[in-house]
């Protein structure tokens, strides 16, 4: 009897990650409300995955091998295969991430399984799972049910809370002798802790109205402070002044942190498509009439480069 | 080497995108229609190997004619055969995927690329479903590529930096802005890509995994609260995001 939810839980340098917490609390509601037990998975070189119990997920299966160090489509989909594998699990859920979209679509062709990508709802009713997910990069909703045996979901990070509900681990490890190495990462690059703009909790934008790539040093500063992630218009991406992992909107990401301060930023419909699901929207711009402003929860209407100074200068005080 | 590019006929970014009153699609009336932005990218791998190598670059697209408008485009830039195929009665990504995947394997095509999703349903996973069902290695989000014979050496782009990953041939890779820089198609290449015939199949699909149930509009906003102009403005800022927000 397939009465399981499995979380795929995603670990970098053996921390497990929040946007995977996120993941495991959202589990433990529906398998509470719905009669369903919990299990987490993850895979790694060393993983410290009590932390998962905290979330309230008690079994939790560790695969490990020295080459699991980094993220391998080819072996984390064998491994999870394997693991699916004896008909006891329902569901299968994990953060709409790089791994998470990368794996989970392997494995629903594989069990041919259907799969909703970057939900923002989740229910389970008697058929299983409905969920809501952003198109059009967030112009428009769809809802869309799942109707295979066996059923996927990645949720869009920051959306759902991370709520501790301690249990006690019973932590399975399993060492793994040899894996799949079809795809095998040499190294990874730029991975110098830096919070990407999809998981950041708060992104500093800007636009054209910053007036030079030299300019964003003062993004990055409040961005600092606020232990955020910069962001960027696609203007100031197709000028080459940041790079297009940055880029907020429809050819880039569609974000939803808590706060999004978006500076010299006029909000172009495909960039306020991408960010207007924020918690809270600040703007500072020039112009009175841009319509970033008709997103925003607050505004300030004047020159980025006398306001983000004193804004910067404003919260080091506090912080201090 | 045959290579197949899969493509996707989507409206324009600019475009708004309207919910039809009675929830069941989207109102698309008036948008212009563009071939999906990341796979030009796809194209323009493609059509850089083929340079490189020789070869023959198949463009496919799943959907209504319409899409006939972007394979000819693709054409135009330089690939060498459309083809569309007809959708049948199920449409999910899976079916899509499968419906590809025939395709590709009836014109043994060992390198498949598409771009890392359409702008339209942002799912982003039929490159992956596609390689599986295919039994090929995959590489997503690639934001840089090399291929030497069988061997290919992949940077993918990931949550703040990129994974430099080494896979082989057959393989399918979905492209990420940043791959490289597509060109427009010349005047020579539109007008040839006029006169070319674009092949139609009929999709082989199976029961659906996802049904579509309703389309929802975002809840309306409300313009919230200009605090005030220049850096008097500041202080009722910080308030509010720490008092208010309790984010500081």
């Amino acid at each position: 009897m397939a009465n399981k939810i499995l979380v795929f839980v995603e670990q970098v340098e053996g921390k497990i990650k929040k946007s995977s917490l996120e993941v495991v609390s959202k589990a433990v509601s529906l398998a509470e409300a719905h009669g369903y037990s919990t299990e987490a998975v993850t895979c790694g070189k060393e993983v410290d995955a009590s932390v998962i119990a905290e979330y309230g997920i008690a079994s939790i299966c560790c695969y490990v091998n020295n080459n699991l160090v980094h993220y391998s489509g080819s072996a984390y989909r064998d491994i999870l295969l394997a693991h699916l594998d004896g008909g006891e699990f329902r569901f299968l859920f994990a953060a709409n991430t790089s791994q998470g979209r990368d794996l989970l679509p392997r494995l629903a062709a594989r069990t041919n399984s259907g799969m909703l990508t970057d939900c923002t709802t989740l229910e389970i009713d008697e058929q299983g799972l409905t969920g809501t997910r952003p198109i059009f990069a967030g112009k428009a909703f769809e809802k869309a049910k799942v109707v295979s045996p066996l059923q996927f979901a990645t949720l869009r990070p920051n959306v759902f809370e991370a709520l501790k509900k301690p249990v006690t681990p019973e932590l399975t490890i399993k060492n793994v002798d040899t894996i799949n190495e079809a795809e095998k990462v040499l190294e990874v690059k730029g991975s110098d802790g830096k919070i990407d703009v999809a998981e950041a909790n708060i992104i500093v934008s800007g636009g054209r109205g910053m007036k030079g790539p030299e300019h964003f040093t003062l993004l990055e500063e409040l961005a600092s402070h606020l232990g955020g992630a910069v962001g960027a218009s696609r203007a100031v991406v197709d000028a080459g002044w940041r790079p297009h992992s940055e880029q907020v909107g429809q050819t880039g990401k569609t974000v939803s942190p808590s706060l999004y301060i978006a500076c010299g930023i006029s909000g172009a419909i495909q960039h306020l498509a991408g960010m207007s699901s924020s918690r809270y929207i600040v703007a500072i711009n020039k112009d009175k009439d841009a319509p970033i402003f008709s997103v925003a929860h607050y505004g300030i209407v004047g020159d980025v480069f006398e306001i983000l100074p004193a804004l910067n200068e404003e919260i080091k005080k506090i912080k201090s | 080497m045959n290579i197949a590019v899969c493509v996707n006929h989507v409206p324009d970014t600019a475009a708004k995108v309207k919910v039809s009153e009675d929830h069941s699609g989207i109102d698309t009336a008036g948008a212009a229609w563009i071939l999906n932005p990341y796979d030009e990218f796809a194209i323009e791998e493609a059509l850089k190997i083929k340079e490189k190598t020789g070869g023959t670059v198949y463009v496919l697209s799943f959907g209504p004619a319409e899409n006939n408008e972007t394979i000819r485009k693709a054409l135009g830039m330089g690939a060498d055969e459309g083809i569309r195929i007809k959708p049948g009665t199920a449409a999910d990504s899976l079916n899509v995927a499968r419906a590809l995947a025939a395709q590709i394997t009836a014109l043994d095509c060992k390198l498949v690329f598409t771009g890392k999703q359409s702008v339209d349903y942002d799912n982003g996973i039929v490159g992956q479903l596609l390689a599986e069902l295919l039994g090929y290695n995959c590489v997503s989000v690639a934001v840089a590529l090399q291929i030497d014979g069988t061997s290919v050496v992949a940077e993918r782009e990931i949550e703040g930096g990129r994974e430099v990953i080494q896979t082989t041939l057959p393989a399918v890779i979905t492209a990420q802005k940043g791959l490289n820089e597509p060109r427009y198609a010349s005047l020579k290449g539109i007008m040839a890509a006029k006169k070319k015939v674009i092949q139609e199949v009929e999709a082989v699909t199976m029961d659906p995994v996802v049904v579509t149930q309703s389309f929802e509009s975002p809840a309306p906003k409300t313009a919230g609260k200009i605090l005030g102009t220049d850096v008097q403005a500041v202080p009722e800022l910080i308030k509010a995001i720490h008092e208010e927000m309790k984010l500081v």
